[in-house]
Protein backbone atom coordinates (compact mmCIF):
# COMPACT_ATOMS: atom_id res chain seq x y z
CA UNK A 1 0.00 0.00 0.00
CA UNK A 2 0.94 3.35 -1.14
CA UNK A 3 -0.40 6.26 0.96
CA UNK A 4 -2.63 8.52 -0.44
CA UNK A 5 0.01 11.56 0.26
CA UNK A 6 2.42 10.21 -2.04
CA UNK A 7 -0.25 9.49 -4.87
CA UNK A 8 -0.95 13.13 -4.74
CA UNK A 9 2.77 14.25 -4.81
CA UNK A 10 3.42 11.98 -7.93
CA UNK A 11 0.11 12.95 -9.74
CA UNK A 12 0.95 16.62 -9.26
CA UNK A 13 4.60 15.63 -10.41
CA UNK A 14 3.09 13.88 -13.44
CA UNK A 15 0.64 16.78 -14.35
CA UNK A 16 4.25 18.94 -14.55
CA UNK A 17 5.90 16.09 -16.69
CA UNK A 18 3.52 15.89 -19.18
CA UNK A 19 3.32 19.80 -19.80
CA UNK A 20 6.62 19.82 -19.60
CA UNK A 21 6.70 16.99 -22.66
CA UNK A 22 4.11 18.57 -24.86
CA UNK A 23 6.16 21.77 -24.43
CA UNK A 24 8.93 20.22 -25.16
CA UNK A 25 7.38 18.67 -28.49
CA UNK A 26 5.36 22.30 -29.42
CA UNK A 27 2.03 21.01 -28.77
CA UNK A 28 -0.27 22.93 -27.39
CA UNK A 29 -4.32 22.43 -27.36
CA UNK A 30 -4.22 18.71 -26.23
CA UNK A 31 -6.96 17.04 -25.50
CA UNK A 32 -6.87 14.13 -22.97
CA UNK A 33 -8.86 10.09 -22.77
CA UNK A 34 -8.52 8.04 -20.03
CA UNK A 35 -9.12 4.48 -19.91
CA UNK A 36 -11.88 3.06 -17.85
CA UNK A 37 -11.48 2.52 -15.06
CA UNK A 38 -8.40 3.72 -13.09
CA UNK A 39 -7.10 5.93 -15.60
CA UNK A 40 -10.29 7.22 -15.87
CA UNK A 41 -9.57 8.14 -11.82
CA UNK A 42 -5.50 9.01 -12.98
CA UNK A 43 -6.99 11.44 -16.14
CA UNK A 44 -9.53 13.39 -13.81
CA UNK A 45 -6.91 14.54 -11.56
CA UNK A 46 -4.36 15.24 -14.43
CA UNK A 47 -7.07 16.95 -16.19
CA UNK A 48 -7.62 19.58 -13.31
CA UNK A 49 -3.94 19.68 -12.40
CA UNK A 50 -3.26 20.86 -16.50
CA UNK A 51 -6.31 22.92 -16.70
CA UNK A 52 -7.30 21.36 -20.00
CA UNK A 53 -10.79 23.29 -21.03
CA UNK A 54 -12.10 20.47 -23.05
CA UNK A 55 -13.89 17.90 -21.67
CA UNK A 56 -12.45 14.83 -20.41
CA UNK A 57 -12.95 11.63 -22.91
CA UNK A 58 -13.79 8.12 -21.40
CA UNK A 59 -12.70 5.29 -23.06
CA UNK A 60 -14.03 1.72 -22.31
CA UNK A 61 -12.00 -0.71 -24.10
CA UNK A 62 -13.88 -4.02 -23.63
CA UNK A 63 -15.07 -4.23 -27.24
CA UNK A 64 -11.37 -4.20 -28.64
CA UNK A 65 -9.74 -6.28 -26.67
CA UNK A 66 -7.92 -9.14 -27.84
CA UNK A 67 -9.42 -11.64 -25.20
CA UNK A 68 -12.86 -11.60 -26.11
CA UNK A 69 -12.51 -15.35 -27.89
CA UNK A 70 -11.06 -16.62 -24.85
CA UNK A 71 -12.78 -14.68 -21.42
CA UNK A 72 -16.19 -13.79 -23.35
CA UNK A 73 -18.15 -10.21 -22.78
CA UNK A 74 -17.40 -7.90 -20.06
CA UNK A 75 -20.93 -7.60 -18.35
CA UNK A 76 -19.94 -4.04 -16.71
CA UNK A 77 -18.89 -2.05 -20.09
CA UNK A 78 -19.22 1.23 -19.55
CA UNK A 79 -19.97 3.79 -23.06
CA UNK A 80 -17.02 5.31 -24.23
CA UNK A 81 -17.62 8.71 -24.07
CA UNK A 82 -15.24 11.03 -27.23
CA UNK A 83 -16.73 14.33 -26.31
CA UNK A 84 -14.42 15.90 -28.93
CA UNK A 85 -13.94 15.68 -32.95
CA UNK A 86 -10.44 13.92 -32.52
CA UNK A 87 -9.30 14.57 -36.04
CA UNK A 88 -6.06 16.20 -36.29
CA UNK A 89 -5.99 17.01 -32.31
CA UNK A 90 -3.10 16.02 -29.67
CA UNK A 91 -4.55 13.51 -27.51
CA UNK A 92 -3.16 12.85 -23.93
CA UNK A 93 -3.97 9.21 -23.12
CA UNK A 94 -4.11 8.52 -20.01
CA UNK A 95 -4.17 5.16 -18.54
CA UNK A 96 -2.89 3.80 -14.13
CA UNK A 97 -1.20 0.71 -14.60
CA UNK A 98 0.59 -0.27 -17.91
CA UNK A 99 1.54 -3.79 -18.13
CA UNK A 100 1.99 -5.87 -21.20
CA UNK A 101 0.81 -3.26 -23.73
CA UNK A 102 -2.49 -4.92 -24.44
CA UNK A 103 -4.68 -2.70 -23.00
CA UNK A 104 -3.00 0.62 -25.15
CA UNK A 105 -3.17 -1.80 -28.18
CA UNK A 106 -6.84 -2.09 -27.46
CA UNK A 107 -7.11 1.81 -26.42
CA UNK A 108 -5.92 3.10 -30.36
CA UNK A 109 -7.60 0.86 -31.92
CA UNK A 110 -10.58 2.09 -31.14
CA UNK A 111 -9.27 5.99 -30.65
CA UNK A 112 -8.62 5.83 -34.51
CA UNK A 113 -12.31 4.00 -34.90
CA UNK A 114 -13.30 7.75 -33.76
CA UNK A 115 -11.05 9.82 -36.13
CA UNK A 116 -7.39 10.71 -37.10
CA UNK A 117 -5.52 12.16 -34.18
CA UNK A 118 -2.41 14.44 -35.20
CA UNK A 119 -0.70 13.06 -32.06
CA UNK A 120 -1.35 10.35 -29.32
CA UNK A 121 1.04 10.51 -26.10
CA UNK A 122 0.59 8.19 -23.84
CA UNK A 123 1.16 8.76 -19.85
CA UNK A 124 0.87 6.54 -16.82
CA UNK A 125 0.69 6.76 -13.24
CA UNK A 126 2.61 2.80 -12.95
CA UNK A 127 4.99 1.32 -15.16
CA UNK A 128 5.66 -1.89 -13.78
CA UNK A 129 7.57 -3.83 -16.73
CA UNK A 130 6.44 -7.33 -18.41
CA UNK A 131 5.74 -5.79 -21.69
CA UNK A 132 4.45 -7.72 -24.37
CA UNK A 133 4.09 -5.51 -26.85
CA UNK A 134 6.43 -2.87 -28.61
CA UNK A 135 4.50 0.09 -26.54
CA UNK A 136 6.18 2.24 -24.33
CA UNK A 137 5.00 5.57 -22.18
CA UNK A 138 5.83 8.79 -23.07
CA UNK A 139 5.50 9.99 -19.61
CA UNK A 140 5.63 7.95 -15.90
CA UNK A 141 4.64 8.31 -12.65
CA UNK A 142 6.44 5.45 -11.07
CA UNK A 143 8.49 3.10 -12.23
CA UNK A 144 8.57 -0.34 -10.36
CA UNK A 145 9.99 -4.00 -11.78
CA UNK A 146 7.19 -6.17 -10.74
CA UNK A 147 7.03 -10.22 -11.17
CA UNK A 148 4.60 -11.91 -13.15
CA UNK A 149 3.18 -13.69 -9.84
CA UNK A 150 2.20 -9.78 -8.72
CA UNK A 151 -0.40 -7.31 -10.07
CA UNK A 152 -0.55 -3.91 -9.00
CA UNK A 153 -3.85 -2.43 -8.62
CA UNK A 154 -5.13 1.48 -8.26
CA UNK A 155 -8.12 1.54 -5.96
CA UNK A 156 -10.30 4.72 -6.02
CA UNK A 157 -11.79 6.89 -6.82
CA UNK A 158 -11.54 8.54 -3.53
CA UNK A 159 -8.77 8.41 -2.32
CA UNK A 160 -6.76 7.03 -5.06
CA UNK A 161 -4.06 4.30 -3.58
CA UNK A 162 -1.98 1.60 -4.72
CA UNK A 163 -2.22 -2.12 -3.60
CA UNK A 164 0.06 -4.90 -4.29
CA UNK A 165 -0.81 -8.08 -4.21
CA UNK A 166 -0.20 -11.60 -5.27
CA UNK A 167 -1.76 -13.21 -8.51
CA UNK A 168 -4.06 -15.61 -7.43
CA UNK A 169 -4.50 -17.62 -10.36
CA UNK B 1 -43.06 -27.80 -22.60
CA UNK B 2 -39.88 -26.09 -23.64
CA UNK B 3 -36.51 -26.36 -22.06
CA UNK B 4 -35.64 -23.41 -21.19
CA UNK B 5 -32.00 -23.72 -19.21
CA UNK B 6 -31.22 -24.61 -23.04
CA UNK B 7 -29.84 -20.63 -23.67
CA UNK B 8 -27.73 -21.03 -20.79
CA UNK B 9 -24.19 -22.34 -20.88
CA UNK B 10 -22.79 -24.40 -17.76
CA UNK B 11 -21.41 -21.20 -16.28
CA UNK B 12 -24.62 -19.75 -16.43
CA UNK B 13 -24.07 -17.51 -19.40
CA UNK B 14 -26.15 -16.59 -22.42
CA UNK B 15 -25.37 -19.25 -24.97
CA UNK B 16 -28.76 -19.07 -27.06
CA UNK B 17 -31.18 -16.41 -26.64
CA UNK B 18 -34.48 -18.51 -27.20
CA UNK B 19 -36.74 -16.77 -25.08
CA UNK B 20 -37.12 -14.48 -21.88
CA UNK B 21 -38.94 -17.15 -19.79
CA UNK B 22 -36.31 -18.99 -17.43
CA UNK B 23 -33.95 -15.48 -17.53
CA UNK B 24 -33.04 -13.99 -14.63
CA UNK B 25 -33.57 -10.14 -14.04
CA UNK B 26 -29.81 -9.82 -13.45
CA UNK B 27 -29.28 -11.28 -17.09
CA UNK B 28 -31.78 -8.91 -18.82
CA UNK B 29 -30.45 -5.92 -16.87
CA UNK B 30 -27.15 -6.90 -18.36
CA UNK B 31 -28.65 -7.24 -21.91
CA UNK B 32 -29.73 -3.61 -21.63
CA UNK B 33 -26.74 -2.43 -19.92
CA UNK B 34 -24.39 -3.65 -23.05
CA UNK B 35 -26.92 -2.51 -25.54
CA UNK B 36 -26.21 0.87 -24.02
CA UNK B 37 -22.61 0.78 -24.79
CA UNK B 38 -22.94 -0.92 -28.18
CA UNK B 39 -25.53 2.00 -28.94
CA UNK B 40 -22.23 4.23 -28.84
CA UNK B 41 -20.74 2.75 -31.94
CA UNK B 42 -23.03 5.09 -34.32
CA UNK B 43 -20.71 7.76 -32.77
CA UNK B 44 -17.92 6.35 -33.88
CA UNK B 45 -16.44 7.77 -37.59
CA UNK B 46 -16.00 3.59 -38.32
CA UNK B 47 -19.25 2.72 -37.03
CA UNK B 48 -17.90 -0.71 -36.34
CA UNK B 49 -16.35 -2.43 -33.37
CA UNK B 50 -14.23 -6.03 -34.01
CA UNK B 51 -16.22 -7.90 -31.34
CA UNK B 52 -17.21 -10.91 -34.07
CA UNK B 53 -14.63 -9.95 -36.29
CA UNK B 54 -14.38 -13.35 -38.18
CA UNK B 55 -17.48 -14.61 -37.32
CA UNK B 56 -20.49 -15.73 -40.29
CA UNK B 57 -23.82 -15.06 -38.64
CA UNK B 58 -26.69 -16.80 -40.67
CA UNK B 59 -29.88 -15.04 -41.19
CA UNK B 60 -32.14 -17.61 -41.61
CA UNK B 61 -35.43 -16.67 -42.33
CA UNK B 62 -38.72 -19.09 -43.01
CA UNK B 63 -40.87 -16.11 -42.85
CA UNK B 64 -41.18 -12.65 -44.06
CA UNK B 65 -39.71 -9.91 -42.41
CA UNK B 66 -37.96 -6.45 -43.26
CA UNK B 67 -36.89 -4.77 -40.32
CA UNK B 68 -36.33 -7.81 -37.84
CA UNK B 69 -33.64 -8.88 -40.73
CA UNK B 70 -32.21 -5.77 -41.58
CA UNK B 71 -31.16 -4.33 -38.11
CA UNK B 72 -30.51 -7.96 -37.24
CA UNK B 73 -28.07 -7.68 -40.55
CA UNK B 74 -26.61 -4.33 -39.04
CA UNK B 75 -25.85 -5.54 -36.16
CA UNK B 76 -23.84 -8.36 -37.27
CA UNK B 77 -22.14 -5.91 -39.25
CA UNK B 78 -21.66 -3.16 -36.56
CA UNK B 79 -19.96 -6.19 -34.67
CA UNK B 80 -17.93 -6.78 -37.91
CA UNK B 81 -19.02 -10.12 -38.32
CA UNK B 82 -19.77 -11.65 -41.98
CA UNK B 83 -23.54 -11.73 -43.14
CA UNK B 84 -25.55 -14.03 -45.26
CA UNK B 85 -29.53 -13.81 -45.39
CA UNK B 86 -31.44 -16.72 -46.59
CA UNK B 87 -35.14 -16.67 -47.37
CA UNK B 88 -35.65 -19.87 -46.89
CA UNK B 89 -38.92 -19.88 -48.09
CA UNK B 90 -38.14 -18.88 -51.36
CA UNK B 91 -35.21 -21.73 -51.83
CA UNK B 92 -34.52 -25.28 -50.35
CA UNK B 93 -37.52 -25.63 -48.66
CA UNK B 94 -39.49 -25.70 -51.85
CA UNK B 95 -37.26 -28.44 -52.84
CA UNK B 96 -37.66 -30.79 -50.22
CA UNK B 97 -34.66 -29.94 -48.43
CA UNK B 98 -35.33 -31.08 -44.39
CA UNK B 99 -34.60 -28.27 -41.30
CA UNK B 100 -31.92 -30.19 -40.52
CA UNK B 101 -30.19 -30.89 -43.61
CA UNK B 102 -30.53 -27.08 -44.54
CA UNK B 103 -28.41 -26.86 -40.91
CA UNK B 104 -25.89 -29.12 -41.66
CA UNK B 105 -25.01 -27.62 -44.72
CA UNK B 106 -24.69 -24.50 -42.91
CA UNK B 107 -22.49 -26.18 -40.49
CA UNK B 108 -20.08 -27.52 -43.09
CA UNK B 109 -19.87 -23.67 -44.77
CA UNK B 110 -18.16 -23.12 -40.88
CA UNK B 111 -20.84 -20.98 -40.00
CA UNK B 112 -20.83 -19.50 -35.96
CA UNK B 113 -24.62 -18.11 -35.51
CA UNK B 114 -27.84 -18.67 -36.79
CA UNK B 115 -30.88 -15.99 -36.30
CA UNK B 116 -33.76 -17.88 -36.82
CA UNK B 117 -37.68 -16.74 -37.68
CA UNK B 118 -40.05 -19.58 -38.07
CA UNK B 119 -43.67 -19.90 -38.34
CA UNK B 120 -43.30 -22.66 -36.09
CA UNK B 121 -43.16 -22.56 -31.98
CA UNK B 122 -40.83 -24.37 -30.96
CA UNK B 123 -38.63 -24.34 -34.61
CA UNK B 124 -35.74 -22.10 -32.87
CA UNK B 125 -35.63 -24.51 -29.72
CA UNK B 126 -35.53 -27.22 -32.14
CA UNK B 127 -32.42 -25.87 -33.88
CA UNK B 128 -30.33 -25.03 -30.76
CA UNK B 129 -30.77 -28.27 -30.22
CA UNK B 130 -29.51 -29.29 -33.25
CA UNK B 131 -26.16 -27.02 -34.11
CA UNK B 132 -22.79 -28.16 -33.45
CA UNK B 133 -21.50 -26.65 -29.85
CA UNK B 134 -19.92 -23.92 -31.41
CA UNK B 135 -23.07 -22.24 -32.78
CA UNK B 136 -25.36 -19.88 -30.80
CA UNK B 137 -28.81 -19.45 -32.25
CA UNK B 138 -30.83 -16.18 -31.74
CA UNK B 139 -34.87 -16.50 -32.02
CA UNK B 140 -36.09 -13.68 -34.32
CA UNK B 141 -39.75 -14.70 -34.34
CA UNK B 142 -41.43 -18.65 -33.92
CA UNK B 143 -44.80 -19.43 -34.27
CA UNK B 144 -47.17 -17.43 -31.53
CA UNK B 145 -44.44 -18.31 -29.09
CA UNK B 146 -41.77 -15.55 -28.40
CA UNK B 147 -39.74 -13.16 -29.97
CA UNK B 148 -37.49 -12.41 -27.01
CA UNK B 149 -35.33 -9.53 -29.09
CA UNK B 150 -38.04 -7.28 -29.60
CA UNK B 151 -39.32 -7.68 -26.15
CA UNK B 152 -35.51 -6.11 -25.39
CA UNK B 153 -35.69 -3.69 -27.42
CA UNK B 154 -38.90 -2.40 -26.18
CA UNK B 155 -37.72 -2.90 -22.81
CA UNK B 156 -34.36 -0.77 -23.44
CA UNK B 157 -36.62 2.08 -25.05
CA UNK B 158 -38.88 1.78 -21.62
CA UNK B 159 -35.85 2.35 -19.58
CA UNK B 160 -34.41 5.14 -21.96
CA UNK B 161 -37.36 7.30 -21.50
CA UNK B 162 -38.67 6.18 -18.20
CA UNK B 163 -35.78 5.28 -15.83
CA UNK B 164 -37.04 2.87 -13.62
CA UNK B 165 -39.11 -0.03 -14.11
CA UNK B 166 -40.85 -0.75 -10.95
CA UNK B 167 -43.38 2.50 -10.56
CA UNK B 168 -44.36 1.84 -14.10
CA UNK B 169 -48.12 0.56 -15.25
CA UNK B 170 -47.86 -0.66 -18.80
CA UNK B 171 -50.89 -1.30 -20.98
CA UNK B 172 -50.40 -3.94 -24.32
CA UNK B 173 -53.47 -3.61 -26.21
CA UNK B 174 -54.86 -5.96 -28.74
CA UNK B 175 -54.11 -9.25 -30.79
CA UNK B 176 -52.46 -11.14 -27.52
CA UNK B 177 -53.36 -14.56 -29.12
CA UNK B 178 -51.47 -14.47 -32.07
CA UNK B 179 -48.52 -12.36 -30.66
CA UNK B 180 -45.35 -13.76 -29.78
CA UNK B 181 -43.98 -9.92 -29.19
CA UNK B 182 -46.69 -10.20 -26.74
CA UNK B 183 -45.91 -12.88 -24.75
CA UNK B 184 -42.37 -11.81 -24.77
CA UNK B 185 -43.19 -8.51 -23.73
CA UNK B 186 -44.75 -10.16 -20.96
CA UNK B 187 -42.41 -12.11 -19.70
CA UNK B 188 -39.90 -9.32 -19.58
CA UNK B 189 -41.98 -6.55 -17.85
CA UNK B 190 -42.78 -9.39 -15.21
CA UNK B 191 -39.12 -9.96 -14.75
CA UNK B 192 -38.08 -6.77 -14.60
CA UNK B 193 -40.53 -5.60 -11.59
CA UNK B 194 -42.64 -3.20 -13.19
CA UNK B 195 -45.65 -2.18 -11.11
CA UNK B 196 -48.24 -3.43 -13.68
CA UNK B 197 -49.10 -5.29 -16.91
CA UNK B 198 -52.30 -4.87 -18.35
CA UNK B 199 -53.65 -6.88 -21.27
CA UNK B 200 -56.62 -5.05 -23.64
CA UNK B 201 -58.14 -6.51 -26.14
CA UNK B 202 -61.55 -8.47 -27.01
CA UNK B 203 -62.03 -11.87 -25.55
CA UNK B 204 -61.40 -14.20 -28.93
CA UNK B 205 -57.79 -12.37 -29.12
CA UNK B 206 -56.46 -13.10 -25.85
CA UNK B 207 -55.40 -16.46 -25.00
CA UNK B 208 -57.82 -18.04 -22.16
CA UNK B 209 -54.83 -18.89 -19.75
CA UNK B 210 -53.23 -15.13 -19.87
CA UNK B 211 -53.78 -14.00 -16.34
CA UNK B 212 -51.50 -17.16 -15.15
CA UNK B 213 -48.69 -14.61 -16.72
CA UNK B 214 -49.58 -11.79 -14.27
CA UNK B 215 -51.12 -9.74 -16.45
CA UNK B 216 -54.43 -7.68 -15.46
CA UNK B 217 -57.61 -8.27 -18.77
CA UNK B 218 -59.29 -5.44 -19.39
CA UNK B 219 -61.85 -5.93 -22.35
CA UNK B 220 -62.64 -1.89 -22.23
CA UNK B 221 -59.70 0.24 -23.59
CA UNK B 222 -60.74 3.70 -21.81
CA UNK B 223 -60.56 1.66 -18.69
CA UNK B 224 -57.36 -0.21 -19.20
CA UNK B 225 -55.60 2.73 -20.49
CA UNK B 226 -56.65 4.53 -17.30
CA UNK B 227 -53.30 5.94 -15.40
CA UNK B 228 -50.61 3.58 -17.68
CA UNK B 229 -46.88 4.90 -18.46
CA UNK B 230 -46.36 2.68 -21.20
CA UNK B 231 -48.91 1.81 -24.51
CA UNK B 232 -47.79 -0.69 -26.40
CA UNK B 233 -50.04 -1.13 -29.29
CA UNK B 234 -49.86 -4.58 -31.44
CA UNK B 235 -50.37 -5.27 -35.10
CA UNK B 236 -53.64 -6.83 -36.27
CA UNK B 237 -52.56 -9.62 -37.90
CA UNK B 238 -54.90 -10.90 -40.33
CA UNK B 239 -52.49 -13.23 -41.57
CA UNK B 240 -52.56 -15.11 -38.77
CA UNK B 241 -56.26 -14.85 -38.28
CA UNK B 242 -58.17 -17.90 -38.93
CA UNK B 243 -62.31 -17.96 -39.35
CA UNK B 244 -64.08 -14.45 -38.06
CA UNK B 245 -62.66 -13.80 -34.47
CA UNK B 246 -63.47 -9.91 -35.58
CA UNK B 247 -66.70 -8.80 -37.18
CA UNK B 248 -64.72 -5.64 -39.28
CA UNK B 249 -61.43 -3.78 -39.12
CA UNK B 250 -63.88 -0.85 -38.78
CA UNK B 251 -65.30 -2.04 -35.84
CA UNK B 252 -62.02 -3.06 -34.24
CA UNK B 253 -60.23 0.60 -34.43
CA UNK B 254 -64.03 1.64 -33.17
CA UNK B 255 -63.34 -0.36 -30.00
CA UNK B 256 -59.44 -0.54 -29.78
CA UNK B 257 -58.02 1.89 -32.25
CA UNK B 258 -55.40 4.29 -29.97
CA UNK B 259 -56.74 7.75 -30.99
CA UNK B 260 -56.33 11.06 -29.32
CA UNK B 261 -59.37 10.54 -27.60
CA UNK B 262 -58.61 7.11 -26.21
CA UNK B 263 -55.22 8.13 -25.41
CA UNK B 264 -56.58 10.70 -23.22
CA UNK B 265 -56.87 7.75 -20.25
CA UNK B 266 -53.75 7.29 -19.72
CA UNK B 267 -50.87 9.70 -17.98
CA UNK B 268 -50.10 12.70 -19.58
CA UNK B 269 -46.63 11.63 -20.27
CA UNK B 270 -46.94 8.07 -21.39
CA UNK B 271 -45.51 6.84 -24.58
CA UNK B 272 -46.82 5.16 -26.98
CA UNK B 273 -45.10 2.23 -28.44
CA UNK B 274 -45.73 -0.32 -31.41
CA UNK B 275 -43.30 -2.85 -32.55
CA UNK B 276 -44.61 -2.57 -36.57
CA UNK B 277 -45.55 -2.78 -39.09
CA UNK B 278 -48.32 -0.04 -38.12
CA UNK B 279 -51.85 -0.70 -39.85
CA UNK B 280 -52.90 2.54 -40.12
CA UNK B 281 -56.52 3.34 -39.25
CA UNK B 282 -57.35 0.09 -38.04
CA UNK B 283 -55.28 -0.44 -34.05
CA UNK B 284 -52.98 3.17 -34.23
CA UNK B 285 -54.54 6.54 -35.41
CA UNK B 286 -51.52 8.13 -37.77
CA UNK B 287 -51.74 11.50 -36.17
CA UNK B 288 -50.62 9.75 -32.39
CA UNK B 289 -48.02 6.78 -34.55
CA UNK B 290 -46.11 10.32 -35.82
CA UNK B 291 -47.01 12.38 -32.57
CA UNK B 292 -44.85 13.55 -29.92
CA UNK B 293 -45.61 10.83 -27.64
CA UNK B 294 -44.91 7.82 -30.03
CA UNK B 295 -41.41 5.99 -29.73
CA UNK B 296 -41.76 3.63 -32.75
CA UNK B 297 -38.69 4.80 -34.49
CA UNK B 298 -36.84 5.06 -31.53
CA UNK B 299 -37.94 1.11 -31.69
CA UNK B 300 -36.27 0.96 -34.81
CA UNK B 301 -33.13 2.23 -34.11
CA UNK B 302 -32.65 0.50 -30.03
CA UNK B 303 -33.19 -2.59 -31.99
CA UNK B 304 -29.79 -2.75 -33.40
CA UNK B 305 -27.64 -2.19 -30.30
CA UNK B 306 -29.87 -4.57 -28.50
CA UNK B 307 -29.93 -7.55 -31.20
CA UNK B 308 -25.83 -6.08 -31.16
CA UNK B 309 -25.78 -7.03 -27.27
CA UNK B 310 -27.20 -10.13 -27.34
CA UNK B 311 -25.23 -11.48 -30.16
CA UNK B 312 -22.00 -10.39 -28.63
CA UNK B 313 -23.00 -12.04 -25.22
CA UNK B 314 -23.83 -15.56 -26.93
CA UNK B 315 -20.35 -15.30 -29.02
CA UNK B 316 -19.07 -14.30 -25.58
CA UNK B 317 -20.16 -17.46 -23.86
CA UNK B 318 -17.93 -19.34 -26.53
CA UNK B 319 -14.77 -18.39 -24.95
CA UNK B 320 -11.95 -21.13 -24.12
CA UNK B 321 -11.17 -19.94 -20.28
CA UNK B 322 -13.73 -19.95 -17.52
CA UNK B 323 -14.40 -16.74 -16.29
CA UNK B 324 -12.93 -13.11 -17.36
CA UNK B 325 -10.17 -11.05 -14.43
CA UNK B 326 -7.24 -10.55 -16.74
CA UNK B 327 -6.47 -7.39 -16.73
Amino acid sequence: MTDPMDINNTLTRLAAETAAYLEQRGTTDAVMIGIHSGGVWVAERLHALMNISEPLGHLDISFYRDDFSRIGMNPQVKPSQIPFNIDDRHIILVDDVLYTGRTIRAALNEIFDYGRPASITLVTLIDRGGRELPIEANVVGIKMALSDNKNVKLQGPEPLSLQISEKNS
Amino acid sequence: MIRTNLQLDQNGRLRHFLTIEGLKRQMLIDILDTAESLAGVVDQQVKKVPLLRGKTVVNLFFEASTRTRTTFELAAKRLSADVINLNIAASAAKKGETLLDTLHNLEAMHCDMFVVRHEESGAAHFIARHVAPHISVINAGDGRHAHPTQAMLDMYTIRQVKGDFYPLKVAIVGDILHSRVARSQIHALTTLGVSEVRVIGPKTLLPKDVESLGVHVYHNLIKGLEGVDVVIMLRLQNERMEGAMLPSEHEYFQLYGLTESTLAAAKPDAIVMHPGPINRGVEIESSIADGPRSVILQQVTNGIAVRMAVMSMCMGSHASAGDGGAA
